[in-house]
């Protein structure tokens, strides 16, 4: 229920985070950094109509209003570097250099998905570009990254993991566990608080009684800053900045981005928490309005430039719903598939059980369990098809799923 | 051989797993300055160093998301909870983390992550350190759920558990540690999903988990000596992945079974053993498929109490003749 008290301004004046003017990079960085802001847009945006055309399926959170955040962290980042989001992480995925085919693909539920259409929207991975996954638990993933750091530091590398989270996973008891073991551990991660305002639905001052998130790691022994996070380039330095130390130093650090989403919690968020004008105010500071700006009056990047790399992120959405389409769903006989490395221990065949049909099943060879068991896998997914009209009508009045 | 304790074969069964490989780390409350709540660690911080024997705070899910963590990231860690109840605490990250991630990541990363944990009555610590959750981790794809109950194959099964690439819930019991078994010198990993066959009897099949396959046999004794009913006692050693076979090839000689778990009844893994069977060998079976369980109950601390909450031969001598009432 919405009252006053619970949707008061929240504008960006409010956060105590002021605007800071950084130089610009030289032509290329900014084009690399608007390039892929763009690209994040643009696929959120048509994310987010593929939805409402029922492409997509159960949750999806958008991350429109972020993508300074996102591209001015990620762009710190080497390589061998790791990175473990939320489940808010189209944008991370994308930045880090996965084809927006497949993460598009894994939106559909497709086989050619970033994670072969198993996790959907929340749990995208991609291990070759070191990107360790979207966590559909809120706080889940601070422990995983510590001990990633734990596994480079352990192994003698100086690859940093940075572990992004909302401003509500800094009420998880996850967080001060493992701020804990990291100072304690001295490993080198960098925590990062993407605190676009709300925990879902529920305003910041409403649910931390510190609101200054960068300061709620402080009794483990980590020190905390916060940037801007509608400013690319403040977000980009600090955290490079905090990459740094934990490189060199294996000090762990914390970093609170101040930002907003522009859209809802997910699709399903009639956003009765906060005002329309609230939400106006933050769109002045539109990072994809107030990066460009400067570049063209400084005469870094022409205005025709900036549309042709609108243009680029376009044609790539574009391409992105297309190869989706193609890719055909996963094969019914690959439900059983990948739960167990198979070796020593788990042979082929295991055992599992199936309670739709009389009998057990022996695991991965259920392909082989017979025509009764591929009827029933058969007649389950053929619900597939089917759509419930009210969530479509839902769906399409854009408040639905 | 050599005979020694279950908690000495679990102990020279990490030390030759971090002798073989660099990448196989403890972490764990109190595992190392202290030797281990139940000295299975002893010796080895002194042996192995800070680096790979890690004492942590009391951070249950904490603890198991790092091992996760790194597991993904190319280690072998082996993770010691004080007891099974405190693994609640890391549900999260066993059920939505260890269990899961291979699977929803389409296969890209594996998570050779060991939890070890005793658990079990008798020792008058009440409600919160006391239960057995077998059944709560055997319900759970992606995890494999082992459960020795002798010297041998404590050492056998651990060493196979940290070698696996799979995540590994390793089940101890804190009545066991203290037991004497003989083991072979040069022992060999065990496999996973391969019961043993305890004793040999055509009457009545006993299935006993955990420290209930002692239990058990100590039923086919009296069974033995007093009522003239030679019982077969199978101990599966691993619930997931279960020696099924080896079960109903028992059950099919018997026609009688009995299962002797000391968890919770509704949900068990009897009643789930139980399913399976009737499943698979209805036509055999002369007789409603037993269980003999813990009392649905929190363990109560009181002595008297607590014996009379889990299961002890009597219970199992008494759900064994059951099989053969007339029906």
């Amino acid at each position: 229920m919405a009252t006053e008290d619970a949707t008061g301004g929240r504008g960006p004046d409010a956060t105590g985070v002021e605007a800071t003017t950084h130089p610009l990079p030289d032509g290329e960085t900014c084009e690399r950094i608007l390039a892929r802001m763009l690209l994040i847009r643009r696929f959120e945006e048509r994310a987010g109509e593929m939805y409402a055309k029922a492409k997509i399926g159960g949750f999806l959170h958008l991350c429109i209003g972020e993508e300074a955040t996102i591209v001015g962290a990620t762009q710190a980042l080497r390589d061998g570097d790791y990175l473990l989001s939320t489940y808010r992480e189209h944008g991370q995925a994308l930045a880090r250099g996965t084809p927006p085919e497949a993460v598009m693909a894994e939106l559909f539920g497709k086989v050619d998905g970033c994670s072969r259409g198993r996790g959907g929207s929340m749990h995208l991975f991609d291990m070759e570009r070191r990107f360790l996954g979207g966590y559909g638990i809120v706080g889940g993933n601070l422990p995983l990254a510590a001990g990633v750091a734990l596994a480079s530091d352990y192994s003698g590398t100086d690859d940093v993991t940075l572990c992004m989270f909302g401003d509500g996973a800094t009420n998880q008891g996850t967080f001060g566990e493992t701020m804990n073991l990291a100072a304690l551990w001295k490993l080198p991660v960098v925590f990062m608080v993407i605190n676009n305002q709300f925990g879902m639905g529920t305003a910041l001052e409403r649910h931390s009684a510190v609101t200054d998130l960068s300061r709620k790691a402080e009794s483990f022994g980590i020190p905390g800053s916060r940037c801007d996070g509608m400013d690319v380039l403040d977000v980009h330095r600090r955290v490079g900045a905090a990459l740094e130390k934990a490189r060199t130093q294996g000090a762990p650090q914390l970093i609170e981005a101040v930002t907003y989403r522009y859209r809802g919690h997910s699709m399903a968020d009639p956003e009765e928490y906060r005002s329309k004008d609230e939400v106006e105010q933050w769109r002045g500071r539109d990072p994809l309005a107030t990066f460009p700006a400067p570049l063209v009056e400084d005469g870094v990047l022409s205005e025709d430039a900036i549309e042709a790399l609108d243009k680029r992120a376009l044609e790539a959405v574009d391409e992105a719903v297309e190869f989706a389409e193609r890719s055909p769903f996963p094969d019914l006989d690959s439900l059983y598939d990948d739960i167990y490395v198979i070796g020593e221990q788990v042979r082929d065949p295991w055992w599992s059980t199936d309670s739709r049909a009389p009998g057990v099943h022996r695991g991965e060879e259920e392909r082989e369990a017979g025509d009764v068991a591929r009827e029933l896998a058969e007649a389950g997914a053929a619900h597939a098809d089917e759509t419930d009209p009210d969530t479509r009508r839902a769906r399409a009045r854009g408040e639905g799923g | 051989m050599a005979e020694m304790r279950y908690r000495e074969a679990l102990n020279l069964a990490l030390r030759e797993e971090m002798d073989a490989d660099e990448r196989v780390f403890l972490m764990g409350e109190d595992i190392g300055v202290f030797q281990g709540a139940f000295k299975v660690t002893a010796g080895l911080l002194q042996e192995f160093g800070e680096r790979r024997v890690r004492d942590t705070p009391i951070s249950e899910n904490t603890i198991v998301g790092m091992g996760v963590g790194s597991a993904m990231a190319g280690l072998r860690p082996v993770v010691e909870l004080m007891t099974i109840n405190f693994s609640l605490l890391a549900l999260d990250q066993i059920v939505n983390c260890a269990a899961s991630i291979r699977y929803m990541f389409g296969a890209q990363v594996k998570v050779p992550l060991v939890i070890r944990m005793p658990q079990g009555a008798g020792h008058q610590l009440g409600p919160t350190h006391s239960h057995s959750f077998e059944a709560l981790y055997l319900h759970v794809p992606g995890l494999l759920v082992a459960a020795p109950s002798t010297a041998a194959d404590a050492r056998g099964l651990l060493k196979a558990a940290i070698r696996d690439d799979n995540p590994v819930i390793f089940i101890e019991h804190e009545t066991l540690y203290g037991r004497r078994g003989e083991v072979p010198e040069d022992q060999e990993p065990m496999r996973f999903g391969e019961a043993a066959v305890r004793r040999e009897g055509a009457d009545v099949t006993i299935v006993g988990i955990s420290r209930m396959a002692e239990t058990a046999l100590k039923a086919a004794d009296v069974l033995a000596s007093e009522h003239e009913v030679e019982a077969e006692v199978i101990d599966p050693r691993t619930l997931r992945p279960l020696d099924l076979d080896t079960i109903l090839a028992s059950v099919r000689k018997t026609n009688r079974a009995v299962i002797v778990e000391e968890g919770w009844p509704h949900g068990g893994v009897g009643a789930n053993m139980a399913a399976l069977i009737q499943e698979h060998a209805f036509d055999w079976l002369d007789a409603p498929v037993g269980r003999v369980t813990g009392a649905d109950v929190p363990m109560p601390y009181s002595k008297p109490l607590e014996q009379a909450a889990f299961p002890h031969e009597e219970h199992v001598v008494k759900a064994a003749l059951a099989t053969f009432r007339d029906v």
